[in-house]
């Protein structure tokens, strides 16, 4: 019953969602304020709806309704709690509902927080949001729909895929499609300030906060993932190059770049039509990487729904979306004229540069990631392109990036004269290479990349606390009252230096071994001693394991047990391992149990990771930074602060 | 039909893992540490035919482990990098390699990117010596507006 309410919901929103993208549309072309009113209360019935029948699709989850197709193919009776939640959207039609339920949400937000805007652009952004919404109500209910029910309900299911049964993946799609979706309103925005043909600092201070939380939760979401499969996939990669990592990455460099060009608008009121089509842009990315992943069009772990019909679907979505937004820009980028003056050495340029050093650098993973199709299509060579090549093709422009980074931060608006911020770096510089050049005479003779990231990670982390510090007055009083923006901007920065660093510590001075064991057996890996003690068969809720108990020591002291494991899920018939990591600040160590060797041995794997904890401890940083910067006074108070300007005019 | 190729995907890919833990089993790795550490080098360039987007050195599917075995026979007969590399793409094709030629039409794949920024950065220099051109807009007020003050300001 709850399923069918839930089923009828879904209509009715798509309902409500065709109402709410033509009839505000047409209000504000004709300036009839009642039908541009239609937007809000139907941006909440849509929204309440949709989280209704998501709520229902839950409900038969968590009950284990194996009426239903969808749970049937995706949970088991076993299974605990948690994942079956997470299993509502552990699967295409659930994920897809979750990805509408977000658009909605957004469209919500911006009907409950929009009360400041111009009244018709705030009825074009709803009804632009709206339109959105309205093709993936079409995709969920004509290609893919949850709700369907089986004649002959069998007693049990098929349980979800066990590597999804981790809680780091549990919350990975939920943050990814809140970050993805997130950057539907950067476009409604683009596209109603298209149609408006209108674009100033007041469009930019709203179009800011929406892409900002999409980023946020971008980064928060790729974090996720990436540490999944550092401590999941049994040999600790954190990044594969794959083409959903891909589709992940890309949306997210736009935002970093939609970001910071954002801030030229509203400061300077300039690079307009680039900040519009980037918010075009980075939305088509995100609508790319759904594309990508559901129609299994480049295959990868994460396409757990492979149909040609469905990816035709969203392609065409694609096509509009993208396309029509593309010819709108065409057509009247001209009207957005620039003010601002600045000179060629100012800070616009710097974020200018930032600009091209992201977007070049997404264009890179996307032809990248298309490529094998491409030459398979159009040369007919059947190739790979993998992470190597990423490594060597995209590296380059990060590290530009990191680069010039600090000096951009620091360059004043309008006109700038390079020496004197130079200047005010010589210290920051100094400790950099000098920190490069003692751990590059500690280390004697492996790779270089461990100096170089730590000069780039000291110089990026260094130049984000000097500019705090300047920002200051250089008094360390007024550092507690710098806005939260200026907080937000260092702590982001220097979360981006402690990724670098981290990645290239890691990549160059990770250690590895390999062997087989022996009950009681003792072996070194660099200073540490490990002993395996013994190796157990055990049972979970829903799996079978084999667990070994390996001690950890470091100068005959114990420093941890180590519990590596590994599974079998009889029902998905399909085994993980789970690797036993001892994190500490300096350095992971990380323990794999592997087969049983003939002569009664196991194999053990064993990875000391230098500074594994820092990446992710950089993007958390990263996304603080970015939350700090949302929290900041300037976003809160702007609306009161208009408002009271309308009052004093209408005296 | 499509029920049926999903159960036979399905299948594959219970089969492709099979074997729960990755990789590099200690039976393979060489005696000589260099001669390992060569092997180990280039078999993460190489592609696990059969997987998703993995190469032989990160892989637990049996294809990954004879790619493994037949590399360091290659390296023990004497092979230097190249010709062992040269050896698998003559058998497998270019698919197993995970960084791409610069063959033929794969020039326009590494280009793409250097390209891409002289184009950009061309643009932009253009752009921002327009900006930096521009004579600053007049701020004098118009006659109306100066009017307009004045006639607050007398008030």
């Amino acid at each position: 019953m709850v399923t069918e309410l839930g089923h009828f919901a879904l209509i009715l929103a798509f309902v409500v969602a065709i109402v709410q993208m033509v009839v505000p549309m047409i209000g504000a072309q004709r300036r009839w304020s009642g039908w541009m009113a239609v937007a809000e209360p139907a941006a909440n019935i849509q929204f309440l709806m949709t989280a209704f029948a998501f709520g229902a699709l839950m409900h038969a989850f968590i009950t284990s309704d194996f009426s239903l197709r969808l749970v049937v193919e995706n949970s088991h009776s076993a299974k605990p709690m948690i994942y079956k939640i997470s299993g509502t959207w552990g699967n295409h039609e659930g994920s897809m509902l979750l990805w509408v339920l977000i658009v909605t949400l957004f469209g919500a937000t911006a009907a409950w927080f929009g009360g400041n805007l111009p009244p018709t652009l705030r009825a074009r952004v709803l009804s632009i949001q709206a339109a959105i919404a309205v093709a993936f109500f079409a995709f969920i209910l004509f290609t893919s729909n949850p709700f369907i029910r089986l004649a002959v309900p069998p007693f049990d299911g098929q349980d979800l895929n066990p590597l999804l049964q981790d809680p780091g993946l549990a919350f990975h799609p939920p943050f990814l499609y809140l970050g993805y979706v997130g950057l539907s309103m950067a476009y409604s925005f683009a596209v109603a300030a298209l149609i408006e043909g209108r674009v100033d600092a007041a469009w930019a201070r709203w179009v800011r906060p929406w892409t900002l939380a999409a980023w946020i939760f971008l980064t928060i979401g790729i974090g996720l993932g990436s540490w999944w499969a550092y401590y999941e996939l049994g040999w600790g990669g954190f990044w594969f190059w794959d083409p959903v990592e891909n589709a992940s990455f890309m949306p997210w460099l736009l935002a970093a770049a939609l970001l910071h060009s954002a801030i030229v608008v509203e400061k300077r009121e300039s690079l307009k039509s680039w900040t519009i089509l980037l918010a075009i842009l980075a939305f088509g990315f995100s609508l790319i990487g759904t594309f990508i992943v559901r129609s299994g069009l480049l295959t990868s772990v994460h396409a757990f729904a492979n149909d040609p019909e469905r990816g035709v679907f969203i392609l065409i979505i694609l096509a509009f979306f993208t396309g029509g937004a593309l010819t709108l820009f065409a057509a009247r980028a001209n009207a957005m004229e620039a003010k601002g003056v600045f000179a060629m050495l100012s800070r616009e340029s710097a974020l200018v540069a930032n600009n091209i050093m992201l977007a070049v650098g997404c264009f890179v993973v996307f032809v990248g990631t298309l490529w094998p199709m491409v030459a398979e299509m159009l040369f007919d060579r059947k190739l790979s392109v993998g992470p190597p090549f990423f490594e060597l093709a995209f590296t380059p422009f990060m590290v530009v990036l990191g680069l010039i980074l600090p000096v951009g931060a620091l360059l004043p608006w309008k006109r700038a004269r390079i020496k004197r911020t130079l200047y005010s770096l010589r210290y920051v510089f100094a400790a950099a290479v000098l920190l490069a050049g003692l751990v590059w005479t500690l280390q004697s003779g492996r790779s270089l990349l461990g100096p170089i990231g730590l000069f780039l990670g000291a110089w990026v982390v260094g130049g984000a606390l000097v500019d705090l510090w300047i920002r200051a007055g250089r008094t360390p009083a007024r550092l507690l009252r710098l806005p939260r923006a200026d907080w937000g901007r260092g702590v982001a920065h220097a979360g981006l230096g402690v990724t670098i660093f981290a990645i290239a510590g890691l990549i160059a001075w990770e250690q590895e071994d390999i062997r087989v064991a022996q009950l009681g057996d003792s072996f070194d890996v660099g200073a540490f001693q490990l002993t395996l003690q013994k190796v157990e068969e055990g049972r979970g809720p829903n799996y079978f394991t084999t667990q070994g108990t390996v001690d950890l020591s470091q100068n005959g002291r114990l420093l941890a047990e180590l519990h590596p494991e590994k599974r079998v899920y009889p029902v998905a018939q399909m085994p993980t391992t789970e690797a036993a990591i001892d994190y500490r600040f300096l350095r992971d160590v990380y323990v794999v149990i592997g087969d049983q060797q003939d002569n009664g041995g196991w194999v053990i794997r064993t990875y000391i990771k230098p500074f594994a904890n820092w990446i992710w401890g950089g993007i958390l940083m990263m996304g603080f930074g970015g939350f700090l910067s949302l929290t900041d006074r300037r976003f809160r108070v702007a609306a009161g602060a208009r408002r009271q300007a309308r009052a004093v005019a209408a005296e | 039909m499509r029920r049926l190729a999903r159960i036979i995907a399905g299948a594959a890919l219970a089969m492709l893992m099979a074997l729960p833990v990755a990789a590099v089993q200690p039976d393979e790795v060489l005696d000589d540490p260099a001669l390992e550490a060569r092997a180990r080098e280039l078999s993460k360039g190489l592609r696990c035919l059969v997987c998703r987007n993995e190469s032989i050195d990160e892989s637990n599917a049996d294809l990954a482990r004879d790619l493994r075995l037949l590399l360091r026979e290659r390296l023990v007969a004497g092979d230097s990098d190249a010709e062992a590399i040269d050896y698998i793409v003559d058998r497998f094709g270019e698919y197993v390699l995970l960084q791409p030629t610069v063959n033929g039409s794969n020039w326009l794949l590494w280009a793409a990117g250097p390209l891409m920024l002289i184009l950009a950065g061309g643009v932009a220099v253009v752009y921002l010596r327009g900006r930096a051109k521009i004579e600053a807009p007049d701020n004098a007020l118009t006659a109306s507006e100066e009017a307009r003050l004045r006639e607050i300001l007398d008030k």
